[in-house]
């Protein structure tokens, strides 16, 4: 009992055990939404972060420890978008002929996600820092963070409402934009990737190829239009 | 696969070193994405090089959130405080961006006749 206690002390305190259990709890989330048919509710980011917190919670392993492990997954999310210059490239002749409908969807898609979130917010008498930290929620995390600060938000409230709201934008896409009967590619990765930056940009991949290359483009341009956006909302206030 | 991530990684700290001198509001990797995708347009060698090991990234670009996932059920507790209002803004904006986005995207490349390929 004791040799299982010490191999417990000396694996749980390394690097290994917590990133092996990452990519460990993701394959078996991957497998699990493949078995589901892709299902948007077997989304693999929350079924593997579910995991992964409940294994922290048995274990009582505080987050710095099992970050040690997780940050070399984590840090590969700079070299990813980089990445996203990729399918960009191979559908420039697309997206050159898109230009105009991507530049209106853009702009219709970033206003409608931080009116919206600032108006309900505002109307269900939000405070003012939770309030303001919602407005860059669609931008990509490390953009949102600093515009945060910026406006007088909560940057680390903001870090959870930006990955919630990528959740949810995974989550819903493929019924909502069903139940609208729209069949373009372009068109529901596109707006995917404005409102639902990187988690959205992982589901669109996911769905369709042509999807996730238009969605990798609104997540790029929503950061910097949010930039300049939210700020703007947020002076409203 | 080391070369190409080598040319990854060279992107983003280009990107990074020109986000902190002169466009501190955008992250290095966006930066470094858009001077990579000048570069392939220069040299188109380069894209059908590393093509396999960023469409390889790409296609798992759901486990890279996973980490920073974990992170935020720790902090549920500053969700919790703001109850349903925050929770409420969250999905009703993202569910009409959405909406709005591809209907806006749809009609604009219909009435400009812009069918896809």
């Amino acid at each position: 009992m004791t040799d299982v206690w010490q191999l417990w002390t000396y694996l749980s305190q390394g690097p290994l055990l917590w990133l092996t259990l990452t990519l460990v709890a993701y394959v078996a989330a991957d497998r699990i939404s493949l078995l589901a048919n892709r299902a948007p509710l077997a989304n693999p980011v929350l079924l593997a972060v579910i995991m992964l917190a409940v294994t922290l919670w048995v274990t009582g392993t505080p987050y710095a420890v099992y970050f040690e492990g997780a940050q070399f997954v984590h840090f590969l999310l700079g070299p990813a978008t980089v990445a996203l210059a990729v399918p960009l490239y191979f559908n420039l002749g697309r997206v050159r002929k898109a230009l105009v409908p991507m530049l209106a969807a853009l702009l219709a898609g970033s206003t409608t996600a931080i009116a919206v979130a600032l108006g309900v917010g505002y109307a269900l008498g939000l405070e003012m820092e939770p309030l303001l930290s919602l407005a860059p929620k669609s931008a990509t995390a490390p953009v949102a963070m600093g515009v945060s600060e910026r406006i007088g938000g909560a940057p680390a409230l903001t870090a959870v409402l930006v990955l919630l709201t990528g959740v949810i934008g995974a989550i819903v896409a493929t019924p909502l934009l069903n139940l609208l009967r729209l069949r373009d590619w372009r068109a529901r990765g596109f707006a995917v990737g404005v409102a639902a930056h990187g988690i959205g940009t992982a589901r669109a991949f996911q769905v369709n190829e042509t999807a996730g290359a238009f969605s990798g483009i609104g997540m790029g341009l929503n950061a910097i239009l949010t930039a300049v956006l939210a700020p703007l909302a947020a002076s409203l206030f | 696969m080391i070369f190409h991530i080598t040319v990854l990684l060279v992107f983003q700290l280009v990107g990074e070193v020109i986000s902190r001198a002169l466009f501190p509001v955008l992250p290095g990797p966006v930066l470094g994405m858009v001077l990579l995708l000048a570069a392939m347009a220069l040299i188109p060698r380069l894209a059908t090089a590393i093509k396999e090991t960023a469409t390889g990234l790409l296609g798992h670009l759901s486990l890279l959130f996973v980490p920073a996932g974990v992170g935020v059920i720790g902090h549920m507790d500053l969700l919790v405080a703001h109850g349903v209002a925050i929770f409420a803004a969250l999905v009703l904006s993202t569910v009409l961006a959405i909406a709005v986005g591809a209907l806006v995207f749809t009609g604009v490349a219909k009435a400009m006749g812009l069918a896809d390929d």
